[in-house]
Formats: structure tokens, C-alpha cells, sequence
């Protein structure tokens, strides 16, 4: 039986027959999900969950940076100028802090501002048909890995947005009532002890 | 053959995205890694069976 800030396993010691219960302490949900969204893994290091933290904040993060640097820094921008909405910001920004700086970048571009960075995340001003314009011109310099960066920071924003229920819910399958969650990987006999387990709890509630 | 290359793009979005849903479904990191590993074998799968259709598609055309 392992013992975890965030992460108590209790009942029986499991076997191959036995359903293994986790509860979890979803310490103040909708200040971890806010984390959750700001940093990936935040949330839940925020509640004490570090390992589901640890996976998050590497798989979600990696991908991000990882599809940020195929498209030069140009995948992740924020447009929303008219004749050009860059709807795929709409997914990035789901990763939180590490796509804000779009968002300065469009601030600053609009005002009249050089963007920092040098043209990193800067979006690329007036895009028109049949006209050779900055973003034609990413598009002939990264070719096909343009778009495969923006696929990847797009994925990794909405993989956050699982991060996010995550943080603020429980894993799939949680209920606050029994303060369990099964792990799947057991026998048939799984289903049976815990519907026979919510029978019993049932059975004490009446009396 | 670059644009078949290309395919090996997926591999990191398979793996992270395996992870990341196996972490929402589970808590202790065993049952997660059971069930990304189910998840990746799953996402795989799909991918070469579409992949197949669309040479068969290809090849026929």
C-alpha cells in the first residue's frame, strides 16, 4: 500500500481479483484546474498528484516546444485580424502560459510596435490571396513541417484541456460519492465486487 | 518517399497522446503505463489499417 500526498490507495492489498481503490484528494478543484491551464502538471503538482504531474507537463510540454520549434516559432500565433483568424490559436492557447506570448506579440504588432523576440510567435500582418506575404513565405521556407508543428502545439493544447478536467475532476471514472476509482486492469470479477460494494454502502445509508 | 517519411512525425504524438489519456483514466503510474501501451497498440492499428485503405484506394485509381 503506497502512500502519497495526493494519492491514497486504500482497501485490501490487491490482487489479480481484487479491485485496488485510489482515492483521491482533489485538494481546491478549481484552483488546480486554473493552474492546470496556466502550466501543464501545475495543477496537479498543486494537489499532491506529482506523478500524473510529471507526465503531464513532459508529454504536453515536449510536444508543444517540440512542434513550436518545426515551424521556426511562426506555428503559434495569434490573428485575429479580419480576412485572417488564425483558428488554430484557439487550440494552442488550451496549453496556457507558453502560448501568451502570441498574445503580446499581436498586442504589440497592432500598436504599432516592433515584436520582441525577433518575429517569434509575431503574427504576420496583412495576409491576402495570390500575394506573396510573410506567412507565404513560412510556408515556403518550413514546407510540410509547418504544418506539422501546428497539428503538434494544437494537440498539445488540447491535451491540456484533459490535464485541465483532470485536475479539477479526478480521472475518468471518479466518483466523489465512493472516493474510488478501480484500476482497469483487472478480472471481470471487477465490475461484480464493485457493484455489490456500492450495494452494501447503499444498504448502511438506509439504516 | 520524403512525404512517406513523414510518418514518422506520428510516433511522438502517439506516445504523448497514449500517456496523457492513460493518465486521465488512472491514478498510480502501473495501470496508466497498461493502458497508454493499450492505447498506443489501438492508435497504431488504426493508422496502418487507413493507411491500407487509402494505398488499396490509390492503387485502384
Amino acid at each position: 500500500m503506497s502512500e502519497k500526498p495526493g494519492v491514497t490507495t486504500g482497501g485490501e492489498q490487491p490482487s489479480r481479483t481484487e479491485v485496488r481503490h485510489v482515492i483521491v484528494r482533489l485538494r481546491r478543484p478549481g484552483v488546480a484546474a486554473l493552474w492546470a491551464w496556466l502550466v501543464p502538471g501545475a495543477g496537479h503538482w498543486y494537489q499532491g498528484r506529482r506523478t500524473k504531474a510529471a507526465i503531464y507537463s513532459v508529454c504536453i510540454l515536449s510536444v508543444y516546444f517540440f512542434g513550436l520549434a518545426l515551424g521556426g516559432g511562426h506555428v503559434v500565433y495569434a490573428s485575429f485580424a479580419k480576412g485572417h483568424v488564425r483558428k488554430s490559436y484557439f487550440c494552442q492557447i488550451g496549453v496556457g502560459l507558453p502560448a501568451f506570448p502570441a498574445l503580446i506579440q499581436t498586442y504589440r504588432v497592432h500598436n504599432g510596435k516592433p515584436p520582441l523576440l525577433g518575429d517569434i510567435m509575431a503574427p504576420p500582418g496583412k495576409v491576402q490571396d495570390r500575394v506573396k506575404d510573410k506567412l507565404a513565405r513560412w510556408h515556403e521556407k518550413y514546407g510540410n513541417k509547418f504544418e506539422i508543428g501546428t497539428l503538434y502545439t494544437m494537440v498539445a493544447g488540447l491535451m491540456n484541456v484533459w490535464a485541465i478536467l483532470d485536475a479539477y475532476g479526478g480521472p475518468v471514472g471518479y466518483s466523489e460519492e465512493s472516493g474510488s476509482q478501480p484500476s482497469k486492469s483487472e478480472n471481470e470479477g471487477e465490475n461484480q465486487r464493485s457493484s455489490s460494494d456500492k450495494e452494501k454502502r447503499r444498504r448502511k445509508k438506509r439504516r | 518517399m520524403i512525404a512517406f517519411l513523414d510518418i514518422w512525425y506520428a510516433v511522438p504524438l502517439i506516445v504523448a497522446i497514449s500517456l496523457v489519456y492513460g493518465a486521465t483514466r488512472h491514478e498510480e503510474m502501473r495501470p496508466i503505463l497498461h493502458y497508454a501501451w493499450q492505447m498506443a497498440v489501438w492508435l497504431v492499428g488504426f493508422v496502418v489499417i487507413l493507411g491500407t485503405v487509402v494505398c488499396v484506394i490509390d492503387w485502384m485509381l
